[in-house]
């Protein structure tokens, strides 16, 4: 049984996006998700099911904030960046085993003014390998334990910084068509090259923001999408892979593939659509090597040749695949690929603040917990 | 307190015997005791056949740099003086890789299959770290 058109993405939701609160996780979080309640046309109470992101909300927070009288499912999934698409997969079942109609997806975030990244790795349960045999040794943080990756992935494949940095200098000029985020002064591939090196090859400009703000989406069974605020934007496919060796990196057969690569051709096959079929993609960005890698892995090309891929603008408006249209998680704002999502519902309504012309079909694919995957394909509906 | 300001593992009774071994100069993997294959980082069961049976054996102790990263920024403040370092990730013979920083190995020499061999760190009393060396 297949989840083609099993749910709808009916309302998108986000606060400002900052660097710099005094607010709480948890008022971001129910702020966004009020916004992409009231997107939908629906009432906070018509929710029957959550998918928060782990380490934030919980369903009693939901229910006390939202007067929800009948919450028939709640759930995480606990997938670190790719845990908001890898809860599109999960809302679907819910969904068409007939248990919910409208499934709120949200995250609220105080990334830059609460814990940072290296301590909110540390105290991670998935982790604790790494805690005990990386960590002491000095790999501690995303950035070192990434950078390897790209390491081989320049010395196989002749991969190159500016490459890389094309990525950074063109989702940056996106963020700077955008009304809300954090970073918007264009930067060039020397600005790229002159930022100052974290973990060799990534340069600070490499690496994604730590943000304050939250972002939602509204999940909708197909018969009640019909009837809402806003054209329904409907998933077509959608599927989670882990990689080998998923906490550790070191141990993973391939540094150079992502859990991505296994879940991809199933989220095609369930679409009915191949790469080639793609208007806009919104890809997890939280190093610009992740998102090359991710476009090998989604099959845009073959491995080895994202370096070219990426080159001349081609993720740009009018490139040839236009890439993190809000500006991602490099420029925009971190909130873990949960305003990936809500882009895309933009782009596909046509609603987009940089819209891509004529974009009718597009995926958004997260990233995390040192490998993990999830994409989802959708089209207007 | 040793004065130590790094993280500082904890091992459990799965993985104690492979601290107790660098302690004592040795680089000890895990091994199924029944199929023989050999893994790491230590755990309780053997992803290929699944027995719970394990032993304890001595690596040879050298390998080839699979990939590395030059730190430059310290994601922890007990780091802060060793800046820049290299983390060198390596291919051990035995079939499995290990994480460990390079010691008196230049950037510039780096490359995918350069030989490294192991050495011992002791760090404090009660830990022992590797480090890998040029061969």
């Amino acid at each position: 049984m297949s989840m083609y058109e099993a749910g709808a993405i009916t309302g998108v939701g986000e606060t400002k996006y900052l660097r710099g609160t005094d607010r709480s996780a948890l008022s971001f979080q129910l702020e966004a998700s009020l916004n992409a309640i009231r997107d939908a046309g629906l009432m906070p109470s018509d929710i029957d099911g959550l998918i928060p992101y782990g380490h934030g909300a919980v369903a009693e927070d939901f229910i006390t904030n939202f007067g929800i009288k009948d919450l028939r499912f709640s759930a995480t999934t606990p997938m670190g960046g790719a845990s908001a698409v890898a809860a599109i997969q999960c809302a679907l079942a819910v969904i068409q085993a007939g248990i919910c109609k409208h499934v709120l997806i949200s995250l609220g975030r105080t990334g830059y003014s609460g814990g940072r990244i290296g301590t909110r790795v540390q105290q991670m349960p998935q982790f604790k390998v790494i805690g005990e045999f990386e960590m002491p040794l000095g790999a501690i943080a995303p950035a070192q334990l990434y950078a390897p990756m790209a390491r081989r992935h320049m010395e196989l494949y002749g991969t190159t910084s500016r490459q890389l940095a094309e990525i950074a200098v063109t989702t940056r000029y996106h963020a700077s068509l955008q009304s809300n985020a954090t970073m918007k002064n264009p930067i060039t591939i020397e600005d790229h090259q002159s930022s100052r090196m974290i973990s060799d090859p990534l340069r600070l400009l490499d690496c994604s923001l730590e943000s304050d703000g939250g972002a939602a989406v509204v999940i909708s069974a197909p018969d009640r999408a019909r009837d809402l605020a806003k054209r329904p934007i409907m998933v077509m496919g959608v599927a989670e892979g882990h990689p080998d060796s998923p906490s550790a990196i070191t141990q993973r057969p391939d540094l150079t593939t992502l859990g991505l690569a296994k879940a991809a051709p199933k989220a095609f096959a369930m679409a009915g659509l191949t790469p080639a079929d793609i208007d806009v993609a919104e890809v997890y960005d939280c190093f610009t090597y992740i998102v090359m890698c991710q476009l090998e892995d989604l099959g845009f090309c073959k491995k080895g040749e994202g370096g070219g891929f990426v080159q001349d603008g081609a993720l740009g408006l009018n490139g040839r695949l236009p890439v993190n249209t809000h500006g991602g998680l490099l420029s925009q704002a971190h909130m873990a690929g949960m305003n990936h999502i809500v882009e895309l519902a933009r782009q596909l309504r046509g609603e987009a603040e940089a819209q891509v012309p004529d974009a009718e079909i597009g995926l958004v694919t997260g990233y995390g917990d040192m490998g993990d995957g999830a994409l989802a394909i959708m089209r207007r509906g | 307190m040793d004065g130590y300001d790094k993280l500082v593992p904890t091992p459990t009774a799965e993985t104690q015997p492979y601290w107790d071994g660098l302690r004592d100069g040795r680089l000890r993997l895990q091994r199924c005791a029944d199929c023989g294959k050999v893994r790491h980082y230590p755990r309780p069961v053997c992803d290929s056949c699944w027995s719970m049976n394990v032993e304890w054996m001595d690596a040879a102790g050298h390998g080839t740099v699979h990939s590395w990263t030059v730190t430059h920024y310290a994601f922890h403040p007990g780091f802060k003086g060793e800046l820049p370092y290299i983390l060198l990730t390596v291919d051990l013979p035995e079939g499995v890789r290990m994480n460990a920083r390079a010691r008196g190995i230049d950037a510039s020499a780096l490359r995918i299959g350069l030989p490294v061999k192991i050495a011992f760190d002791r760090v404090k009393d009660d830990l022992t770290l590797p480090v890998f060396e040029a061969t």
